[in-house]
């Protein structure tokens, strides 16, 4: 199992799959906003979506685990 | 004169404003979301209050609070600085409403400016050039190819609430224009609640040149020369001097006498700033309106010698202009850079705490900045960390000392775009004074990706 983490601090502005869903490595999965910017976060693997930890709205530190692939 | 006023910002902004209110004698009263408390702007003011939780929503954009903040304060003023509520019609109409002066033009302008497609007709009637486009709003695809075919390939597809480049997209085909509709459509629904999208024609490498101008409530408006703003990524600005070295001395008094002809038609007043594109040819054709003071003022005053701060708070309390268009001083040349806390290559923002800070000083040279050591850059707010501003008798030796001072620009701890800039103020092509919009792009990545 791989945790897909937020590589900067901001908000969650869109999260763009579901738990189940089978995502490819190097799809855009979250996209995170920071000092107005969009911020997109890739999945590092292919696998399957197994747990989303947040919401959009979301106030996320770097770090943070944004959602679990298996 | 005003006695006490509340400024509705952050940062350099409210610094700046507050500088000028101490020169005049004026008490500020200063707002902060909970991650602003430490804050240099905070401590600077006469009075500060805690408007909420860091991100904008919650803080800065709460025009309830606020102005509850203004009334209890006592201030009779709001300054707005820019960005944030500056250009919210609402806000300005809210606190008329309330029985304060909106240091800024009437809500009424700022609505009708805020809307692009709305903004194009009134230039129009005003006999200012626009580039080729339509005046309606575009509802679907359909009608987008349809106008596309009128005007002809390649087109800017764009938000009429837009800025800062969000829903805006350059397409070269009916393909791509397809591609690109529904897209930015959403986003600028998103971003700013309007997702009425329109179309104009692509205007090839063109310089970002605006009009500075002046107006008072009594029908009297003054040109304050113009700024080049060729220098920009992802859509907003990084370099911004003045004079421009562009255009020539006609040009240059038609772009005037047409920023004027466009702020007398529409009933301005307050300091504002009309933004055009200019062709090679020095063709040059209405961009937008911006009615708010613009972040990169300084260099008009470093070349007029006037404050715009104080004239703004002048004429919002309803006194004339006392300066004549003929008057206007132009001496030397200025040149602003913003400092960004971003990656130099990337541009991703980089927040974190500042280690250590100093700032460059010697002939010439400016500093607008709201930060110190110790300062925490936090991901709520826009990246620019400080404004960096050179004056010289000639446009070289205003670059020089950019330069010079940018090197000597220390900040610790984040990653800033200074190393960027320093390229920039040193390379050939901006020595020489052509810059367009594509210069970063053309000059700064395609040679990053070589090396």
């Amino acid at each position: 199992m791989t945790n897909i983490v937020a590589s900067m601090a901001g908000s969650v502005w869109k999260v763009l799959v579901a738990e189940g869903e089978e995502v490819k490595e190097g799809q855009d999965v979250v996209i995170l906003e920071s000092m107005k910017m969009e911020i997109p976060i890739a999945a590092e693997t292919t696998g399957v979506v197994k747990k989303i930890h947040i919401n959009e709205g979301d106030f996320v530190n770097d770090d943070d685990v944004l959602l679990e692939v298996e | 004169m005003f006695s006490k006023i509340l400024i509705a910002n952050r940062g350099e902004i409210a610094l700046r404003v507050i500088r000028t209110c101490k020169n005049l004698g004026i008490q500020t009263v200063a707002i902060y979301s909970e991650a602003d408390a430490d804050s240099l702007f905070v401590r600077q003011a006469d009075e500060a209050y805690c408007v909420g939780k860091p991100p904008v929503n919650q803080s800065y954009l709460n025009i309830d609070e606020i102005i509850r903040i203004a009334k209890e304060s006592g201030a009779e003023a709001v300054h707005p600085g820019y960005g944030l509520l500056s250009e919210n019609a609402g806000f300005a109409r809210r606190c008329v409403e309330a029985g304060l002066v909106f240091i800024g033009p009437s809500s009424d302008i700022i609505a009708s400016m805020g809307s692009k497609i709305e903004a194009r007709k009134m230039m129009k009637e005003a006999g200012v050039p626009v580039v080729e486009g339509i005046d309606t709003a575009l509802d679907n695809e359909e009608q987008a190819k349809e106008a596309g075919k009128k005007i002809g390939y390649p087109l800017m597809l764009k938000a009429s609430a837009g800025g800062g480049g969000i829903g805006m997209q350059l397409v070269n085909s009916e393909e791509e224009l397809v591609k690109a509709f529904e897209g930015n459509k959403k986003r600028a629904e998103s971003f700013f609640g309007d997702g009425t999208m329109f179309l104009e024609k692509y205007i090839a490498e063109p310089h970002h040149i605006e009009v500075q101008i002046l107006a008072d409530t009594h029908g009297n408006v003054i040109p304050l020369w113009e700024r080049e703003c060729s220098i920009q990524r992802r859509n907003q600005k990084v370099v911004e001097e003045a004079p421009s070295p562009f255009i020539s001395e006609e040009t240059r008094q038609k772009m005037l006498d047409a920023a004027v002809q466009a702020a007398k038609h529409i009933g301005y007043s307050n300091a504002g700033t009309i933004e055009f594109l200019v062709d090679r040819e020095q063709n040059f054709y209405f961009l937008e309106m911006n009615t708010r003071l613009q972040v990169e003022h300084p260099v008009t005053e470093e070349i007029t010698g006037l404050d715009l701060v104080e004239q703004q708070l002048k004429v919002a309390y309803g006194e004339r202009l006392s300066i004549k268009r003929e008057n206007v001083e132009r001496k030397g040349h200025a040149i602003e850079v913003r400092i960004y806390a971003e990656d130099p290559k990337t541009f991703f923002p980089s927040p974190g705490k500042i280690t250590e800070f100093q700032l460059p000083q010697g002939e010439g040279v400016r500093n607008e900045c709201a930060i110190e050591a110790g300062s925490q850059v936090t991901p709520f707010y826009d990246p620019m960390i400080g404004k960096l501003i050179t004056w010289g008798e000639t446009r070289s030796e205003a670059c020089a000392r950019m330069k010079e001072a940018l090197e000597n620009y220390k900040v610790e701890g984040i990653k800033t775009n200074i190393p960027m800039l320093i390229e920039t103020v040193s390379h050939e092509q901006f020595l020489s004074g052509y810059t367009t919009t594509d210069f970063v792009n053309k000059y700064y990545l395609a040679e990053k990706a070589t090396n």
